[in-house]
């Protein structure tokens, strides 16, 4: 029992850690602030979300439990909408959001990358 | 294993800071910062100090970080470019460094138990504190019983803070004129529909904030938290209503003078505490007379310096932001 136990732990942990950096690789790799705001976000909310439920799992039925779900509670809540006010603001200053068409170009020089 | 995390945290500690040296983005180096200080407050964790790694995280990583956003929108973003290199500064920095890194040999080695900070008074901390303060957080025994003094010469340090840069930016009542943030119009309407979201999730938050910074407060006595940390969190809170609802909408809600008085009023709630000590024929803050019994008098004492550390420094954060927010807006 403990070492299935210990098995979902690191499943959900490993999970979690791989999330957070795909988003990090995501983050340096895309091109504009839109497409990277994917990559921050499913830092803030697989990655933290999965590593929080293995600890969770990994406490059982405790206190800490119930404050690691607080957490994942006030993540849940404030991760989207600091990706949704950047990508607001981002907007609101009038940067463009990288189209076909630029990609066109871009292939067009030789350096784009056809999504 | 904790050798592993404590190098890794070390490493992203000089990697950020490496990085703040060379940007030259304002922006940039305030979120880095930011980044130093939450990696810091981290290495703290490591070392057993989770009280002052609350502190970092809160006042370091969290209200630090947004007064540093609210200087940026009075100046420019960008640093200004000098060229040539600074052969003396470089020199004098080398020099400092070498000067560190060759005192730092000579200290005790990590965590060895004849330090000379563990042959003074810790063992009396550790070993007296439960029954002659009687609090579960040593630490909180230590900053508020112990060492009542200091702490008192720490929160005159935030009002002095608080005082000077009102002095400096400016006293003057500007109720009537608009926040630096634009207010958002009625629900529903112009671009500022957008910021509906930010509004609920706000609104949705800020009991909470509330709550756990009250729960910081008054908690401390048995976990890490305190004054400081509760008093950064509760202005963290009327930071973000300003935020997103807007200055003019934040000051109807804590209008300036209660601010103002409030700064006052913690500080001298804490000195009091001390003069009321000495009415009652004990020492200046010497909470052990303020009760009928001596660890009852310490758990009183306890709780009222820290809610006046507590309302110093929530009152002195909030006027800190609200006078960045507001000059600002004036400059524009």
């Amino acid at each position: 029992m403990e070492m299935v136990n210990d098995i979902i732990v690191w499943a959900l942990l490993l999970t979690g850690s791989v999330f957070a950096i795909i988003g990090g690789i995501g983050i340096l790799r895309l091109p504009d602030v839109y497409t990277r705001l994917h990559g921050a976000g499913i830092t803030d909310t697989m990655g933290a979300g999965l590593i929080l439920l293995g600890l969770a799992v990994h406490e059982g039925f405790t206190l800490i439990t119930v404050k690691l779900f607080l957490i994942f509670a006030f993540l849940i809540n404030t991760s989207p909408v600091s990706s949704h006010a950047v990508a607001n603001a981002a907007h609101g200053a009038g940067v463009r959001p990288l189209l076909d068409d630029d990609l066109e170009t871009d292939k067009a020089t030789g350096s784009g990358d056809p999504a | 294993m904790i050798e592993a995390v404590n190098t890794l945290l070390l490493l992203f500690m000089c990697v950020t800071a490496f990085t703040i040296v060379r940007q030259n983005n304002l922006f940039a180096v305030v979120m880095l910062g930011s980044v130093f200080s939450l990696l810091s407050a981290g290495m703290f964790v490591m070392l057993d100090a989770v009280d002052v790694a609350f502190t970092e995280a809160a006042v370091g990583a969290g209200i630090s970080t947004i007064l540093m956003l609210g200087v940026l929108s009075l100046t420019k973003s960008r640093e200004r470019v000098t060229f040539g290199t600074p052969t003396l500064p470089i020199l004098l920095v080398l020099i400092s460094g070498a000067v560190l890194v060759y005192s730092a040999l000579g200290m005790p080695e990590f965590g060895s138990a004849d330090a000379p900070i563990h042959q003074h008074v810790a063992d009396r901390y550790i070993e007296q504190s439960g029954t002659e303060v009687g609090l579960p957080n040593i630490v909180t025994s230590v900053l508020a019983s112990y060492r009542g003094f200091d702490t008192l010469g720490e929160v005159t340090v935030i009002f002095t803070a608080g005082i000077g840069v009102m002095l400096l930016l400016g006293l003057r009542r500007r109720t009537t004129e608009r926040g630096a943030i634009e207010e958002p119009p009625a629900p529903g309407e112009g671009h500022m529909r957008h910021h509906l979201v930010l509004r609920v999730t706000a609104k949705l938050l800020i009991p909470f904030i509330l709550l756990f910074a009250l729960y910081v407060q008054f908690h401390g006595d048995f976990g890490p938290g305190g004054g400081f940390q509760a008093g950064v969190i509760f202005a963290a809170a009327f930071v973000l209503y300003a935020l997103v609802f807007g200055i003019k909408n934040a000051l109807t809600v804590v209008p300036e003078w209660v601010t103002r008085f409030l700064i006052a009023a913690g500080v001298l709630l804490y000195a009091g505490v001390g003069v009321a000590s000495l009415f009652m024929g004990g020492n200046y803050l010497d909470y052990g007379v303020l009760a009928h019994e001596p660890t009852h008098g310490q758990h009183l004492g306890i709780l009222l310096i820290e809610f006046g550390v507590g309302t110093t420094v929530a009152a002195v954060m909030i006027t800190l932001f609200l006078s960045f927010a507001r000059r600002a807006r004036k400059k524009t």
